[in-house]
C-alpha cells in the first residue's frame, strides 16, 4: 500500500521509506544505506559518536526537546555497572503517530538508532518500550529484530566489533503515563507506572537502579543517520536552535492529514494550506494545537507567522512538543474539545500527586457542567486557578499538560465559553 | 557567632528569617521542625520512604524555579527558605482545596475527628468556603480484614499504609488499585489483612480517618480521651505506648515513639490485649482471716495485724510468689520484706511463653517476644526464679505446701485449688482479683494494676522503662510497693516509701544492675541497665 500522502517539498530523511515495505528487511534497509551508521560509530568510537550527536544539535523528539548529545554525555563512565538505553515507543500523546510509522515501515532504522545510542552510552542492553496497543507495529519490529540478531547486527559481538548489544522488546499495557520516562522505568521493572521524583536523575539511578538514558523513537532513528553522515551534515536543515528534520503529524480538519517530514522552521501556514491541501470543505481555520495535546492552544491569528521549530512555536505562545499539529476549523466546539482532552488527562493521571489526581478530575467536571449549559462566569476563574495550582506542583508534567490547554483556551476562546454560560449557545459544530 | 564552631558535617540555612544549623542530609521539613515550624505533610512519615507525592509540603527556596517538596529537599548551606511566603501558602491552600473535592466531610461520624491532619491543616489555612459544586465521587467502606476498616472516600492517597506493609511489615498485602481519581487502596486477596501481625500500625499512621480500628469504631471521641505514657504489658519487648482512657477505662493502646525499642510501631497482639485492664470484679478492700473466718477490714487494721504476725514469725522460713506483671518496685519490695521477715527460701514467678517470637522485618529491633509478660527480665534481675510451664501454670508445688511464711503478689493462682497454702504458718495474698486458692490466706490485700500506678519494668533488651498512672484503682487498692515497703519499714524501723521514686531508689541501692540510675533519668524513653551488670 502506498503511503497515504506525500508532498514534493518534503525532506525525507526518516520517512524516506514510508509506504515501502521492502525496507522492512535487513537487505532492504541496507539498500538505503542502513547499518552504515552503527558501522561508522563502531569505527570512530563512543566519545566521537557522542560528539557527533552533540554537533548535530539534535533535540529530543519525545516532547521536551532536550539536546540528545548532551543527555548522552551525562552518562557516567567506567562505573563497572550495567548501563541501559531505553527507547520510548509508548507514543500515546493525542495527535501523535510518527513513532508508530517509523517502526512500521523502517524497523531497522530504529534498531540501528538503538545500537548507536547503546554503543555511545556504553549500554550492553537496550529495551524498547512499546505502547500496548501497537500490535501490528510490535510484530513488524519483532520480526526485524529476529533478523537483525540472525545477521549478527544485534547480540554478541555485533558486526564483528567485539561489542555486545542486546535489544529487548517490552510491550506496555496501555497507559499514557508509562510514556513519561521514569514512569516507563517503573513499568519496565514491573511496578506501577508512576513517575519517580528527580533527583536522582536517570543517568545516575535509572532502570533497575542503573545509569540509564531514555530517548524517543524518532530521536534514536535520527541518530542512525547522524552517526552515518556526521553532525554537521544534519545541520544543513533546520534552524540554529532547532537543527535537522522533523516528522509533523498533522491531524484534524485539513484535506490531507498525515506524517510529513520537513526541516525545522517550516512555516505552519504553508504546512496547513499547501502541504495538507488546506482546510477541509473550505472552512476557516479556528485553532491549532501544535505539539500534541499537552501544549497551549493557538488561535488562527497566532498561527499566521508561526514557524515550526522549538523557538518559533514558543514565540507564538505555545510549544513544539512532539510536533503533532492538530488543526481545527471554525466549526470546532472548543469547550467540548478542551473537556474531552481534560477527560483524557483525568483518565491517565497516575494519581500520585494530589494536584494532578484531584485537579484533572475536578476541572473535567467543571468543564462538563459548562458544556451542559450550567456554568457560571466564576467557573472560568476557578478553572484558571485550579490550573495554576496544577502547574509546577507535581512530580511529572502531566498535570501542567492539562493546565496549559485550559488556561490558553479560556484566554483565547473566552467568547466560546461565555456563549455557553450566558446564552447556552454552543459555538461550532452541533 | 554560631558559624565559628561549625563543622563540615553541618549546614546553616535560613528558614522564615531564622538561621538554623542542622546536620548534612537533613530535609527542609526536619530543619523547619527544629525551629518549631510544622510544614504540613501527608505522604512523608519518618518511619517510611519518602515518595514526595502528596505535594502539600511545598516550600519556597530562593533561587529554585518551582516550589520544592520539603520532605525530600535536603538543607544546603546558605539556602533561604520560606514556608510562609504568599506563594507557599497559596499553593498549600490550593492542595488542601483539592483534597476536599471528593472528601465527604463526615467528621461528625469519623473516628479520626479531633486528631485528623486534614481537619487540622484545612482549619489552619484552608479556604473558608469550598468552590466545588460537582457531585462527589463515592467509594464507600471496605473491610480490610484484621482489625482494619477502610473508608475510601476519606483517603488522601498518601500511600503510607501501602508503604508500611511493603517496607516495614514486609508483607505486601495492600496496593493502590486503579489510577487518577479512581485510585483506591485495596488488599490483594479476600483474606486481606487477616493474620498479619503488625497491620494495626496502618491505622495509626493514616493521617486521616480512612483507616480505622474495628475495635475502636465509634467507641470514643478523640478529644474525650486522656493519654498516659505507658509500656505495653503484653510481652517482654515493652513497646512504649500511650494508654488512651475515658471513664476510667482503657479505650485503646497506641504506640509511642521510641527508636531504641519500638520505633513508631507496636504489634497487633499487644495492641488488642487491653481489656484485662478493664475487667470488673476486682478486690477493693483488705480482708483478714482464713477460710470461713475471712472478714472485711481496712488498711489500718489489716496492716497492723499483719505487722504483728510478721514480727512474731521472725526467723521463719519464707517463700514468695511474685509476678512478671508486677513492677520492679513491687518485686523488690517483696523481696526486701521477705528477707526482713525471716529466711527467704525462694522467690519464684510464672509467665506464659509463646511458641515463637515475631519480629517486625523492616524494624527488627521490635520483636514480639516469647515471654508474654512485661517484666520477666526485671523479675530475673531482682532475684526471682521462673517456675512452671510455658502456659503459665504449675511450678508452685513447694509454695503450695510451705509451712512457713508464704506471700503471693500478683499471681492469681488460677491453676491452684483451695488447698493452696493450707499448711502455711502465715499466708498473705496480695492481688487484683480474689481466687479460690486464696481461701487459706490470713490476709487478702487489694492491689492496683500497672495502669493504676507508677513504676518500672525491665524489658528483654535490659532497658528500664517507666509507666505512669492512667486509671484510678478500685476501692482502696494500693500499689504493691507501698504496702510491702510500709511493712518492711515497720519491721526495720526505717523510712517507708511514699512514692514510686522512693521504691525505685531502694532498688538502685540494693542491686548493682541498676547502679547509677535515677528515677527522673529513666524519663519517658527509659534507660539501658548497665551492660556489665545486666
Ligand atoms: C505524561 C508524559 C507522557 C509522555 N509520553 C511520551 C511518549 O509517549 N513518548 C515519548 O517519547 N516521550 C514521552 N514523554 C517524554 C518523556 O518523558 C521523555 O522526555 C522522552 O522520552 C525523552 O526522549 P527524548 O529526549 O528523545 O525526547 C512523556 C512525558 C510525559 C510527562
Ligand atoms: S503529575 Fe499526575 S501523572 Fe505525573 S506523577 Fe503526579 S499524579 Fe502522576
Ligand atoms: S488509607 Fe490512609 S494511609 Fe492509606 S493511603 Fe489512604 S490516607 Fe494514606
Ligand atoms: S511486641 Fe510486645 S510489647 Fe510490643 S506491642 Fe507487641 S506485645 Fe506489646
Ligand atoms: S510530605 Fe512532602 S510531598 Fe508529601
Amino acid at each position: 500500500m502506498a503511503y497515504p500522502y506525500r508532498h514534493e517539498k518534503e525532506t525525507r530523511i526518516l520517512s524516506e521509506c514510508f509506504g515501502d515495505p521492502s525496507a522492512r528487511t535487513v537487505a532492504g534497509w541496507k539498500k538505503h544505506g542502513g547499518y552504515q551508521g552503527i558501522a561508522r560509530a563502531l569505527e570512530i568510537g563512543r566519545d566521537a559518536t557522542i560528539e557527533d550527536v552533540k554537533a548535530s544539535g539534535l533535540r529530543g523528539r519525545g516532547g521536551a526537546g532536550f539536546p540528545t548529545g548532551l543527555k548522552w554525555s551525562f552518562m557516567p563512565k567506567n562505573t563497572g555497572r550495567p548501563h541501559y538505553l531505553l527507547c520510548n515507543a509508548d507514543e500515546s500523546e493525542p495527535g501523535t503517530f510518527k513513532d508508530r510509522e517509523i517502526i512500521r515501515w523502517t524497523p531497522h532504522q530504529l534498531i540501528e538508532g538503538c545500537l548507536v545510542g547503546s554503543y555511545a552510552i556504553g549500554a550492553a542492553h537496550c529495551y524498547i518500550y512499546l505502547r500496548g496497543e501497537f500490535f501490528e507495529t510490535t510484530q513488524i519490529l519483532a520480526r526485524a529484530l529476529e533478523e537483525a540478531y540472525a545477521e549478527g547486527l544485534v547480540g554478541r559481538d555485533i558486526m564483528g566489533s567485539g561489542v555486545d548489544i542486546d535489544i529487548t522488546l517490552h510491550v506496555g499495557a496501555g497507559a499514557y503515563i508509562c510514556g513519561e520516562e521514569t514512569g516507563l522505568m517503573n513499568s519496565l521493572e514491573g511496578r506501577r507506572g508512576e513517575p519517580r521524583i528527580k533527583p536522582p536523575f536517570p543517568a545516575a539511578v535509572g532502570a533497575f537502579g542503573m545509569p540509564t538514558t531514555i530517548n524517543n523513537v524518532e530521536t534514536l532513528a535520527a541518530t542512525a543517520h547522524i552517526a552515518r553522515h556526521g553532525g554537521e551534515w544534519y545541520r544543513q536543515w533546520g534552524t540554529d536552535k532547532s537543527p535537522g528534520t522533523k516528522l509533523f503529524c498533522v491531524s484534524g480538519h485539513v484535506n490531507r492529514p498525515g506524517n510529513y517530514e520537513f526541516p525545522l522552521g517550516f512555516p505552519m501556514m504553508e504546512l496547513i494550506e499547501d502541504v495538507c491541501g488546506g482546510m477541509r470543505d473550505g472552512k476557516a481555520l479556528k485553532a491549532v494545537i501544535p505539539g500534541g495535546s499537552s501544549v497551549p492552544i493557538m488561535s488562527a491569528e497566532d498561527c499566521r507567522a508561526c514557524t515550526l521549530c522549538y523557538e518559533g512555536v514558543e514565540a507564538a505562545g505555545s510549544m513544539l512538543g512532539c510536533a503533532s499539529v492538530i488543526v481545527m476549523d471554525e466549526n470546532t466546539d472548543i469547550v467540548k474539545q478542551v473537556r474531552r482532552m481534560a477527560y483524557f488527562y483525568t483518565h491517565e493521571s497516575c494519581g500520585q500527586c494530589t494536584p494532578c489526581r484531584e485537579g484533572t478530575a475536578w476541572a473535567t467536571r467543571i468543564l462538563r457542567r459548562i458544556e451542559d449549559g450550567l456554568g457560571t462566569e466564576d467557573d472560568l476563574d476557578t478553572l484558571i486557578q485550579i490550573s495554576e495550582q496544577m502547574t509546577g506542583t507535581t512530580i511529572c508534567v502531566l498535570s501542567d499538560s492539562l493546565a496549559m490547554p485550559i488556561i490558553s483556551s479560556i484566554e483565547k476562546f473566552r467568547e466560546d465559553y461565555l456563549a455557553l454560560i450566558r446564552r447556552g449557545e454552543r459555538v461550532g459544530a452541533a | 557567632m554560631a558559624d565559628n564552631g561549625r563543622k563540615a558535617d553541618t549546614v546553616t540555612l535560613t528558614i522564615d528569617g531564622h538561621e538554623v544549623t542542622v546536620p548534612k542530609g537533613t530535609s527542609l521539613l526536619h530543619a523547619a521542625e527544629t525551629l518549631g515550624v510544622e510544614v504540613p505533610h501527608y505522604c512523608y512519615h519518618p518511619g517510611l520512604s519518602a515518595p514526595a507525592q502528596c505535594r502539600i509540603c511545598l516550600v519556597e527556596v530562593e533561587g529554585a524555579p518551582k516550589l520544592q517538596p520539603s520532605c525530600v529537599t535536603m538543607a544546603q548551606d546558605g539556602q533561604v527558605v520560606h514556608t510562609e511566603s504568599a506563594q507557599a501558602r497559596r499553593m498549600r491552600q490550593g492542595v488542601l482545596e483539592f483534597y476536599l473535592v471528593n472528601h465527604p466531610l463526615d467528621c461528625p461520624i469519623c473516628d479520626m475527628s479531633g486528631e485528623c491532619k486534614l481537619q487540622d491543616y484545612v482549619f489552619n489555612e484552608g479556604r473558608e468556603h469550598g468552590r466545588g459544586r460537582e457531585p462527589k465521587r463515592v467509594f464507600g467502606r471496605d473491610d480490610f480484614g484484621g482489625d482494619v476498616l477502610y473508608y475510601g472516600d476519606r483517603c488522601v492517597m498518601c500511600t503510607r499504609c501501602v508503604r508500611f506493609m511493603d517496607e516495614v511489615a514486609r508483607d505486601g498485602r495492600l496496593t493502590v488499585v486503579e489510577r487518577g481519581d479512581r485510585a483506591v487502596i485495596d488488599t490483594f486477596f479476600e483474606s486481606g489483612l487477616d493474620g498479619a501481625s503488625f497491620a494495626g500500625n496502618i491505622v495509626d499512621i493514616c493521617p486521616v480517618g480512612a483507616l480505622v480500628s474495628k475495635d475502636f469504631l465509634h467507641k470514643a471521641r478523640a478529644w474525650d480521651l486522656d493519654h498516659t505514657e505507658s509500656v505495653c504489658p503484653n510481652c517482654s519487648q515493652g513497646c512504649n505506648i500511650d494508654l488512651h482512657t475515658r471513664d476510667n477505662l482503657v479505650q485503646r493502646l497506641k504506640p509511642r515513639e521510641n527508636p531504641e525499642v519500638n520505633g513508631h510501631w507496636m504489634c497487633d497482639y499487644g495492641r488488642a490485649n487491653y481489656e484485662w485492664l478493664n475487667r470488673p470484679g476486682r478486690l477493693e478492700a483488705p480482708a483478714v482471716g482464713r477460710g470461713d473466718k475471712r472478714r472485711a477490714s481496712d488498711w489500718q487494721h489489716a496492716l497492723h495485724a499483719l505487722f504483728e504476725r510478721l514480727a512474731e514469725a521472725e526467723g521463719a522460713s519464707v517463700r514468695v510468689v511474685g509476678s512478671a506483671f508486677s513492677s520492679n518496685e513491687a518485686l523488690d519490695a517483696l523481696r526486701a520484706l521477705a528477707e526482713q521477715a525471716g529466711t527467704l527460701q525462694a522467690g519464684v514467678f510464672r509467665a506464659r511463653r509463646a511458641e515463637d517470637e515475631d519480629p517486625l522485618p523492616g524494624f527488627p529491633i521490635l520483636v514480639r517476644r516469647r515471654d508474654l509478660a512485661p517484666n520477666v527480665d526485671g523479675a530475673g534481675i531482682l532475684g526471682f526464679t521462673r517456675v512452671g510451664d510455658d502456659d503459665g501454670t504449675g511450678g508452685l508445688e513447694e509454695a503450695a505446701d510451705h509451712d512457713g511464711v508464704l506471700i503471693v503478689v500478683g499471681d492469681e493462682l488460677a491453676d491452684q485449688d483451695e488447698s493452696f497454702g493450707a499448711k502455711a504458718g502465715l499466708f498473705v495474698y496480695l492481688g487484683t482479683f480474689d481466687s479460690p486458692a486464696a481461701r487459706n490466706a490470713d490476709f487478702v490485700l487489694p492491689l492496683t494494676t500497672f495502669a493504676e500506678e507508677e513504676g518500672t519494668f525491665v524489658n528483654a533488651q535490659g532497658r528500664v522503662q517507666r509507666f505512669r498512672q492512667g486509671l484510678r484503682g478500685p476501692g482502696t487498692a494500693q500499689p504493691a510497693w507501698l504496702v510491702l515497703g510500709t511493712l518492711a519499714a515497720a519491721l526495720t524501723g526505717g523510712d517507708r516509701p511514699v512514692s514510686a521514686a522512693d521504691a525505685f531508689a531502694s532498688i538502685v541501692q540494693r542491686h548493682a544492675a541498676f547502679g547509677g540510675l535515677i528515677w527522673e533519668g529513666v524519663g519517658s524513653a527509659g534507660a539501658a541497665l548497665e551492660a556489665a551488670h545486666a
